[in-house]
């Protein structure tokens, strides 16, 4: 909503000096936030001048132009130096003759652009300034000549300031109207803020004018036989005749001036005067050519398939929603959104029927999203329009078009108002200081609600408070205190910690993702975040180990098209960023991301056809329905390398990124979370099937498989414009924090002396080392203190197709001293079940 | 080497040689395995001064304890300043040692790279730790949310603008209901209707809108809501809460100013902007986030009676607190994932 200074201190007394920035900051601490500023942009000298003379001069290129003489200035008979001042201007136009009194801009005038005047020569002349269009004014988009006075009906003493003449020395605040106060869409209602915030004093512009009586002669009918969730389509319908208009009469400049400032380009007389009563008032007005109506009005809705033009040329199907305007001949308007064509108002329209209404805001709202129709009528609707202002407001367009216009105010009119009386709201003493914690005084609360324009009554245990008309937001005792919070001021309310009562903490699962994402971090992955939007064969390759296809969620209306479904792994996200990176040079890359990803269940309807209402707990059924139309959104993390694990250094050569490291931000991953996590040769789609790893933890079910580590297919790293080698692991982090925090059976500390043996075993090459240790642990008992693979050889001594692991073995009893008999039988039983499992034999 | 005849009988004479010829061996010794030679030379079993003492079993008795003094006297000063040239000799050895092994540490290769948090995910963690340290406790909710929990619940009319198409991500097919949660406060309801009262709970997470990326939007960012019900909870709470958990993260400085605005899950509703001395641009006023007593639908839509029960809610921007805080001007840096960008911060923000 934009506001002209000069309109709005009609209705509040602004102080003297009052500039832009004050009333913004007065708005705002009513709370109406503050957007722009907007002004002309204009500085002067800009005068009224009188042309004197005009040479009319051909040019070679075929125009004509005029060498005039213009006096800017008679001269002071008083004041001698002020002397008469006649200067040579050369003007294109040609749409005016001697004696016309014009808007000359001088030399050192600055026009929006910004476009400074100076003296300058042309066409042989120096001309001493510029005779102004409306356009370059910044008055309209008049520029096929210049703006005579007269047009405008204006006539002034030559020299007389032309900015404070026509107006353009006003300037506007634009300010952010919230969706409860549409009253604050008119000049009216934000005075009345205005005078909230400074205490200044308001003129209600409804109670300036008193609407005659109309004859009701004309025919309204409200005939709505689907109202939309109850609610009657119109509740207000108030017409009025005004009869003679004069259609050449222009449009005043303040008139033009005020529109443009408010964000309104004038049309014409009697469509300007619309514009100017809606945005003065609110009331959104529509002006018919009376002589074009056939019979009168009925207001119903949209017959299916029924269609309508509407002013901008549009022709519109419509829905059995809509509501209409419609006469004998059909529909002649798309009620509170747009008028139609056959009924618009035209250059030689002088008998008006003017319409203020006050129609239903869903059904407007409703209909102006349907034809993607947002108009300055249907805004204000939306929000709620004071339905006791359309008397007044058709009355205000009647003055004004019998002032500006020569109309003559015919009684021809009717009145429909089915305005249900407003309920009253019970307000228990003390309530609203109990809510925001400030002990209001009895007189505070009742004078800021009489303020607001409330009516107030004493009764037993409280106020009895009628909300003002224009005020449909107030609908209980909660809507009041905010009102007597804010008028008496939110600076006021003090400031007081509550005691929550103890706390928990944060959850197991919370502590642990964020120990996930430490722990990786201090390991050197660097963390980022992905847009979870992915394209659909990203989907289908990482979120399964096998193909073709994975359930997965599809966005209904994506900002990107290539990307419309929801990430089933966190992988396509990562790589994309993996490639971001290296396209700007940064080539060794370690980046990790924990998230939720979206995993729906194939055959499974997810969602609810039915939403419940709002403000009323839905059943405990219902509860679960909603919860089940979730799909699940388990936590995931993904891990991507390219490039080298560790650059060159002194001494230490670069070391690339591969599987292994993969391997590693799994084992990182397992100790942050305290949860084993086994490694499985393993195979997936997207992956090097000599180099994954399938990743499974314990649970009650058994081994359960969490994710896959190890590297990409080259192809598919290339199909991301990655090179050949790219590590990455996943896991699917729910299932892990699942089994996290089983407390921990601690092994008592073994102190005697260990004795410790290397063991080599040889195996077939396809045979994993890690099966072959966990026989060999599984085997040795529990003398076996630790183990682990130390050398993997292959080559001279050892025959084709097998390897040779070696182990190094520690073993410890709890009470004595181990021989080296006892640990060498416990090793030996360890081969037993490496030989008997695998057909592993000791190395020669 | 001066060598001396081999003696036959004690004296004076010859323990004295054999000493002189030691401590003169001990001195010359440049290193640690010539010293190892003296000693074997000059302290050895068959050294001078060890033979000597071999011949004290010839010695008549009453010479016996003089003549034994002279010798163990002349054992004791050679074993003596053989000790101290070890010392002497031993950290000589250690220093040259040191100084060989000296190294550039301004070049030190390491098998480690640094890696990062990223700062939303860090600032979330610390808004989170300013709440639980109050005795609030951190909520959570799915991201793809039923339209109930973020609009209807919430006291947005089915007609309520917010609900258009434009402003959020609905999944095919949009009769199912399903949205992409707008902001994070359907937890707020989650908390509410699976929780005992009274309830204190901040939700941090992740939220979506149909913005386009640019300098100053992007359709996935993050927010932080608060959501406090129990008895007797009034706007004044919700200030102190506020003016605490700006002074927590931004310092003693910061401050708290409420302004009027609309919110459809608050009522009263007010506009949160922050002010401290040292952000860019100057000490000034910060447009940070909505907050208010929670709208008595609310609690009706969670089974709360709101004549009974009464509390406040906040929402902040953690992209909009990176920028102001932090300066960060562009939020294509927190969203395309540069490591860049997250490395500047290491693992603190």
């Amino acid at each position: 909503m934009r506001v002209p200074l000069s309109w709005l201190g009609e209705f509040v007394d602004l102080a003297p000096g009052t500039t832009p920035e004050d009333v913004h900051a007065a708005l705002v601490s009513v709370g109406l936030e503050e957007e722009e500023i907007h002004r002309f942009d204009l500085t002067g000298p800009i005068v009224v001048g009188e042309v004197l003379s005009i040479e009319p001069e051909a040019q070679t290129n075929g125009k004509t132009i005029n060498w005039c003489q213009v006096r800017v200035s008679t001269g002071s008979t008083t004041d001698e130096s002020n002397v008469e001042d006649i200067r040579g201007i050369v003007c294109g136009a040609h749409n005016f003759g001697v004696g016309d009194k014009v808007v000359v801009t001088l030399p050192g005038a600055v026009l929006p652009g910004p476009f400074p005047i100076a003296a300058r020569k042309t066409y042989g002349h120096v001309s001493d300034g510029m005779i102004a269009s409306a356009r370059e004014l910044g008055l309209g988009d008049e520029h096929d000549g210049i703006l005579r006075l007269a047009a405008l009906g204006l006539d002034a003493p030559v020299g007389t300031d032309a900015l404070g003449l026509l107006g353009l020395d006003d300037s506007a605040v634009e300010i952010n109207v919230t969706p409860d106060r549409g009253y604050a869409f008119s000049i009216r209602g934000v005075a009345r803020e205005y005078a909230h915030a400074t205490g200044a004093t308001f003129r209600d512009p409804a109670l300036a004018v008193v609407p005659a009586p109309s004859s009701i002669a004309f025919v309204v009918t409200i005939d709505d036989r689907a109202p939309i969730r109850d609610k009657i389509g119109a509740s207000v319908f108030v017409t009025r005749a005004v009869r003679g208009v004069d259609p050449t009469r222009p449009s005043p400049a303040w008139l033009i001036a005020r529109l443009k400032l408010a964000g309104i380009r004038s049309i014409s007389l009697i469509v300007d005067v619309t514009n100017y009563v809606m945005i003065e008032l609110g009331q959104p007005i529509h002006a018919y050519d009376l002589d074009a109506l056939a019979g009168g009005i009925t207001v119903r809705r949209a017959g299916k398939g029924e269609k309508l033009t509407t002013l901008d040329d549009v022709t519109r199907t419509l829905s059995g929603e809509d509501l209409l305007i419609t006469d004998e001949s059909g529909p002649i308007g798309l009620a509170g959104v747009m008028g139609g064509q056959t009924t618009e108002i035209g250059a030689g329209t002088t008998n008006v029927l003017v319409e203020a209404a006050n129609f239903d805001p869903v059904s407007i709202a409703r209909t102006a999203r349907r034809h993607k129709l947002p108009s300055e009528a249907s805004r204000r609707f939306e929000r709620g329009v004071d339905p006791a202002v359309a008397a007044v407001a058709a009355a205000r367009v009647v003055q004004l078009l019998v002032e500006l216009a020569g109309g003559v105010a015919d009684d021809l009119g009717s009145l429909h108002d089915a305005t249900p009386a407003a309920q009253p709201i019970f307000l228990p003493a003390g309530f609203i200081s109990g809510l925001i914690g400030l002990e209001y005084t009895r007189d505070e609360v009742r004078t800021s609600l009489a303020e607001i324009g409330a009516s107030l009554k004493e009764i037993e245990g409280g106020l009895s408070v009628t909300a003002p008309s224009w005020r449909p937001d107030l609908t209980d005792k909660w809507t009041l205190a905010e009102e007597v919070a804010r008028i008496v001021g939110y600076d006021r309310i003090p400031s007081v910690l509550p005691v929550a009562p103890p706390g928990r903490g944060l959850t197991r699962t919370q502590l642990l993702r964020r120990q996930v994402a430490q722990t990786l971090a201090a390991a050197g992955h660097t963390e980022v975040l992905a847009y979870p939007f992915v394209a659909e064969k990203a989907n289908n390759l990482f979120g399964a180990p096998v193909g073709p296809t994975v359930p997965q969620m599809r966005v209904a209306n994506p900002l990107d098209g290539e990307a419309p479904f929801l990430r089933t792994s966190m992988l396509p996200g990562l790589l994309q960023i993996a490639h971001r990176n290296r396209s700007r040079g940064l080539t060794d890359l370690a980046v990790f991301e924990q998230g939720q990803v979206f995993r729906p269940v194939a055959g499974v309807e997810y969602g609810s056809s039915v939403v419940p209402p709002g403000a009323v707990r839905p059943s405990a059924r219902l509860e679960i329905e909603l919860n089940a139309g979730i799909p699940p959104q388990p936590f995931s993390v993904g891990v991507v390398f390219t490039g080298n694990a560790t650059r060159q250094q002194p001494g230490r050569p670069a070391v690339p990124a591969g599987w292994q490291d993969a391997l590693t931000a799994v084992a990182q991953i397992a100790l942050a979370t305290g949860v084993a996590i086994q490694v499985r040769q393993g195979s997936h789609q997207a992956m090097h099937p000599g180099r994954t790893a399938e990743l499974f933890v314990t649970t009650d079910a058994g081994a359960t498989s969490v994710g896959y580590a190890g590297e990409l297919l080259p192809a598919v790293a290339r199909s991301f414009d990655l090179p050949a080698v790219v590590a990455v692991a996943e896991i699917n982090l729910s299932v892990v924090f699942d089994r996290a925090g089983a407390e921990l059976q601690a092994i008592p500390i073994r102190t005697m002396p260990a004795a410790t043996q290397d063991l080599s075993l040889v195996v077939d090459t396809v045979v994993p080392a890690g099966e072959v240790l966990e026989a060999v642990i599984e085997g040795s008992g529990p003398l076996l203190d630790h183990a682990e693979l130390v050398d993997d050889y292959r080559g001279a001594g050892i025959p084709s197709g097998r390897k040779s692991l070696t182990f190094a073995l520690r073993f410890r009893a709890a009470d004595r001293t181990l021989t080296a008999a006892e640990a060498s039988d416990a090793k030996l039983a360890g081969v037993a079940v490496a030989a008997a499992r695998f057909g592993a034999t000791l190395r020669e | 080497m001066c060598l001396v005849s081999d003696p036959t009988e004690i004296s004076e004479e010859a323990v004295s040689a054999a000493v002189t010829a030691a401590l003169t061996a001990i001195s010359a010794a440049a290193d640690s395995s010539a010293l190892r030679a003296v000693r074997t030379e000059h302290a050895g079993d068959a050294s001078p001064l060890a033979r000597l003492n071999a011949l004290m079993r010839t010695v008549p008795g009453d010479q016996k304890a003089a003549a034994g003094k002279l010798v163990g006297q002349a054992r004791g000063r050679v074993g003596q300043a053989l000790t101290i040239r070890e010392t002497e000799i031993g950290e000589a050895e250690a220093r040259a040692q040191l100084a060989a092994e000296a190294v550039d540490v301004t070049a030190a290769a390491s098998a480690w790279r640094p890696g990062a948090r990223h700062p939303l995910a860090l600032l979330q963690e610390r808004v989170a730790d300013v709440f639980v340290g109050m005795g609030w406790e951190v909520a959570e909710g799915p991201e793809l949310e039923s339209e109930w929990f973020n609009f209807d619940a919430l006291n947005f009319d089915e007609d309520h603008p917010a609900r258009a198409m434009q402003d959020t991500f609905f999944v095919d097919p949009p009769e199912a209901h399903l949205v992409l949660r707008t902001h994070t406060s359907p937890v707020q309801l989650r908390a509410l209707l699976s929780r005992e009262l009274p309830v204190y709970v901040v939700a941090p997470g992740r939220v979506f809108r149909t913005d386009e990326l640019d300098a100053t939007h992007t359709p996935v960012f993050h927010q932080i809501e608060g959501i406090a019900v129990d008895k007797g909870l009034t706007m004044a709470h919700l200030r102190g809460t506020l003016d605490h958990f700006v002074k927590a993260m931004f310092g003693p400085e910061a401050k708290v100013r409420l302004r009027p605005n609309y919110f459809p899950f608050t009522e009263p509703s007010a506009e949160l902007d922050l002010w401290h001395p040292t952000f860019k641009d100057g000490a000034r006023w910060i447009e940070w986030g909505g907050c208010g007593m929670v709208n008595a639908n609310v609690l009706r839509s969670a089974g709360i009676d709101p004549e009974v029960y009464s509390g406040f809610a906040f929402g902040v921007g953690v992209e909009r607190a990176l920028m102001f805080r932090n300066d960060v001007k562009d939020m294509h840096d927190m969203v395309e994932g540069d490591v860049r960008f997250s490395q500047q911060y290491g693992m603190t923000v």
